[in-house]
């Protein structure tokens, strides 16, 4: 089932009926300038035993590429671009297929996808796929970068592994090693903390405990008295928690047995984006969105940000706006981009990984950023993050040089 | 300690047979340093001769470019958060006015008549033109995302913006009152700078890690300057500043991150020399007499001194948090 967000997208959906009409008058010369990207959303609903304090905005995710479409026709009008998003939302237990054919019959050749991983792995395997640049802009699923990986289908947002790596290096750094892992019940919380053992071995630190949060209580009511016994473990620096959807991580802090500071999932987090992050330019990105979207910019929101700003920056750079030639100058082994992180973004042609630093955020400030000094590597720093060319298991890209 | 010393010394040195010469005592000495600290909203003033700090004002929040009145007796101050760019006497030390910017001014440039300012409005993707002695807007022009960088060219027939995010060179024909030209450049382009000459326009790329020389009658880019630095991975060679000598023979590159300045040769565009300087090396000033680089490190907080004839690093002055702009009075 596909809903169109209608009120908020009012200006762009008639755009889109317009643009229809003239592919259908003049379809060559329309073509050529216009560069066509949809965003196919798709956001699972929260367990109901999960409160979140934090209610999400309706237009999370797709107010970020908003904005990236705006920046793309600011810099499109000087060399005859424009760009025009087609965003289509897509129900929790709707047929995204469906929607993916839709864009690709109005004529978009790049799909920003903002939904859960098993939806992107689900698209890419279309046949109507084949020839469409797909963009994973939020799903963190290693498997889509390694066994599931696909020639049409990139990744922008960071993969787990990427994020856990993000976090030990800053925690081996602080000489934080000795690790208490805290899983949740969720398929995601057993891959989330698959990467922090990973990360765990990459780095030298030891996980010297884990445990599993099977509790079926309502946590919010018990936990200052279950989280200290649940928490009774010694000789560790960290708890690592691994609970994606936030079902009792933000319940550890200040309540475990011993006095020990949380990382992961909750208390400090990796994460591409946080609203007090101002290096790097951020902070006009993060004045610019709020003017836009009248409230702060998310992950989310920077995810499909970026996503929308990658077709951009290489159209821009390449003065193409013919999709095949686009989609190549995307993969072209110099494409870089800015992103207000410090180092460049680019892709590992291995993978369809976009390479970037990591953010680790507490609740109101910026900790760090990830890669660390220190943490070498032969190309470039930011592939100490994730799967490395030699480590990938992905077959279809080839192990190309990048 | 013994260090900066020894480069006082060496200092000295160099200025009293200058002074003998010149018969002109103080001449040299009365050089004043203007640094605006970002994080501080204070500016703070630096005595040329003894190298220290005499005094610091407080100005507007988040103040950012900094630039000298054609006369010297002013400075205008691109205060950020406030809207505004001020206008700091200099005798008095006081804000005597504000001039209308546009919205969250960064970067400026005088025009070479003293009588236009170029301001870049990054949060609205326009560039202001202040008619500076009625201090009212003469125009807006819309250039691409975040624009930064700005100069004029020394003729004044053009107006130059970079725009970070779209990464351009955007000419503003300043008869047309209009963008005429665009030229691509590395991405995120901070700093734009005519030679005295105005033949050629060299621009920082701060991602591409590049410094692009673009002609100023093709509007095409005739070189890409590249850095490298033993030690220092590519990604934190982030160029800022640029400044170019008057007699045409270097162009200083500040690289950020990377703590160095790298210095050009200006004529075969090679690199010369790195020299490490503070944390975080954002703009740069050239004394009058080309005899002194002051640069601004926003993360150590301080301003290194550069002498031009040694081409060393000869000390390092505290300021306030986050020095960002930098100019200084002959």
């Amino acid at each position: 089932m596909i809903q169109r967000r209608l009120p908020f997208l009012f200006r762009t959906v008639s755009r889109t009926a317009l643009a229809i009409m003239l592919v259908a008058v003049a379809p060559a010369a329309h073509a050529a300038q216009e560069i066509r990207i949809g965003l196919l959303s798709q956001t699972p609903e929260p367990p109901a035993s999960v409160a979140d304090p934090d209610v999400p905005a309706n237009d999370d995710g797709l107010a970020g590429a908003m904005l990236a479409i705006t920046d793309n026709n600011t810099t499109g009008k000087f060399l005859s671009q424009s760009f025009l998003l087609d965003p289509v939302t897509v129900a929790p237990d709707g047929d995204a297929a469906v929607a993916l054919r839709e864009l690709a019959g109005r004529g978009a050749r790049f799909i920003v996808i903002d939904a859960p991983g098993a939806t992107v792995e689900a698209l890419a395997r279309l046949p109507e796929a084949a020839n469409l640049l797909l963009l994973n802009a939020t799903a963190p699923d290693d498997s889509l970068r390694g066994a599931s990986c696909a020639t049409n289908l990139l990744h922008v947002a960071p993969s787990r592994a990427m994020l856990a790596d993000a976090l030990g290096q800053y925690l081996v750094k602080k000489r934080w090693s000795r690790w208490f892992l805290v899983t949740g019940r969720r398929p995601e919380d057993k891959l989330y903390a698959e990467a922090v053992r990973r990360a765990a071995k990459r780095f030298g630190a030891q996980i010297v405990a884990e445990k599993e949060w099977t509790a079926d209580s309502d946590v919010n009511r018990t936990a200052e008295a279950e989280i200290p016994v649940f928490t009774q473990t010694k000789g560790y620096d960290v708890l690592v928690v691994a609970d994606e959807v936030g079902e009792f991580g933000d319940y550890l802090s200040y309540r475990t047995a011993d006095p020990r500071p949380v990382a992961g999932t909750q208390g400090l987090v990796p994460t591409v984006w946080h609203r007090t992050h101002e290096q790097w330019g951020a902070a006009q990105l993060q004045s610019r969105f709020k003017a836009a979207a009248k409230r702060q910019m998310t992950p989310r929101d920077h995810n499909d940000w970026t996503a929308v700003r990658v077709i951009g920056e290489a159209a821009a750079r390449s003065h193409q706006a013919d999709p095949d030639r686009l989609i190549a100058a995307i993969q072209a082994p110099d494409f870089t981009m800015s992103a207000f992180r410090g180092a460049p973004l680019s892709l590992r042609a291995w993978d369809g990984q976009l390479r970037q630093p990591v953010l680790l955020a507490a609740d109101r400030s910026v900790v760090s950023v990830s890669p660390q000094d220190g943490f070498l590597h032969p190309r470039t720093e930011l592939d100490t993050l994730g799967y490395d060319q030699p480590e990938t298991p992905c077959k279809t890209r080839g192990k190309k040089t990048p | 300690m013994t260090a900066s010393r020894t480069a006082s010394r060496r200092i000295a040195a160099s200025i009293l047979p200058a002074l003998l010469a010149a018969g002109l005592a103080g001449a040299a000495g009365a050089q004043t340093i203007y640094v605006s600290n970002e994080k501080d909203n204070s500016l703070s003033i630096i005595d040329g001769k003894t190298m220290a700090v005499t005094d610091t004002i407080k100005v507007g929040k988040r103040p950012r470019g900094i630039t000298l009145s054609k006369d010297g007796s002013q400075l205008f101050i691109c205060a950020s958060d406030d809207h505004a760019v001020q206008v700091l006497d200099l005798a008095s030390k006081k804000v005597i006015h504000n001039l209308p910017s546009g919205e969250d001014p960064e970067q400026f440039a005088l025009s070479p008549d003293g009588k236009s300012l170029f301001i870049a409005n990054e949060d609205s993707n326009i560039v202001t033109v202040v008619d500076v002695p009625s201090r009212k807007v003469a125009f807006q022009v819309d250039v691409g995302v975040e624009p930064e960088g700005m100069d004029v060219s020394p003729d004044g027939r053009w107006g130059v913006n970079t725009s970070e995010t779209t990464s351009m060179v955007h000419w503003i024909d300043m008869e047309k009152r209009a963008v005429v030209d665009n030229t691509l450049v590395g991405p995120r382009p901070r700093y734009a700078q005519f030679t005295r000459d105005g033949a050629q326009l060299w621009v920082s790329s701060e991602i591409g890690g590049t410094v692009s020389v673009v002609d100023s009658a093709t509007h095409k880019v005739q070189k890409v300057i590249d850095f490298r630095i033993k030690g220092v991975s590519k990604d934190r060679i982030q160029p800022v500043g640029v400044k170019l000598t008057d007699d045409g023979r270097y162009a200083f590159v500040a690289l950020g991150p990377a703590n160095h300045v790298a210095v050009v040769d200006a004529k075969t565009y090679e690199v010369k020399d790195y020299l490490l300087v503070g944390r975080r090396v954002w703009q740069l000033a050239l004394t009058p007499d080309q005899k002194t680089l002051y640069t601004t490190n926003g993360v150590s907080g301080d301003v290194s001194v550069i002498d031009i004839d040694s081409l060393t690093v000869t000390k390092s002055i505290k300021v306030g948090r986050y020095p960002w702009g930098v100019a200084v009075k002959g």
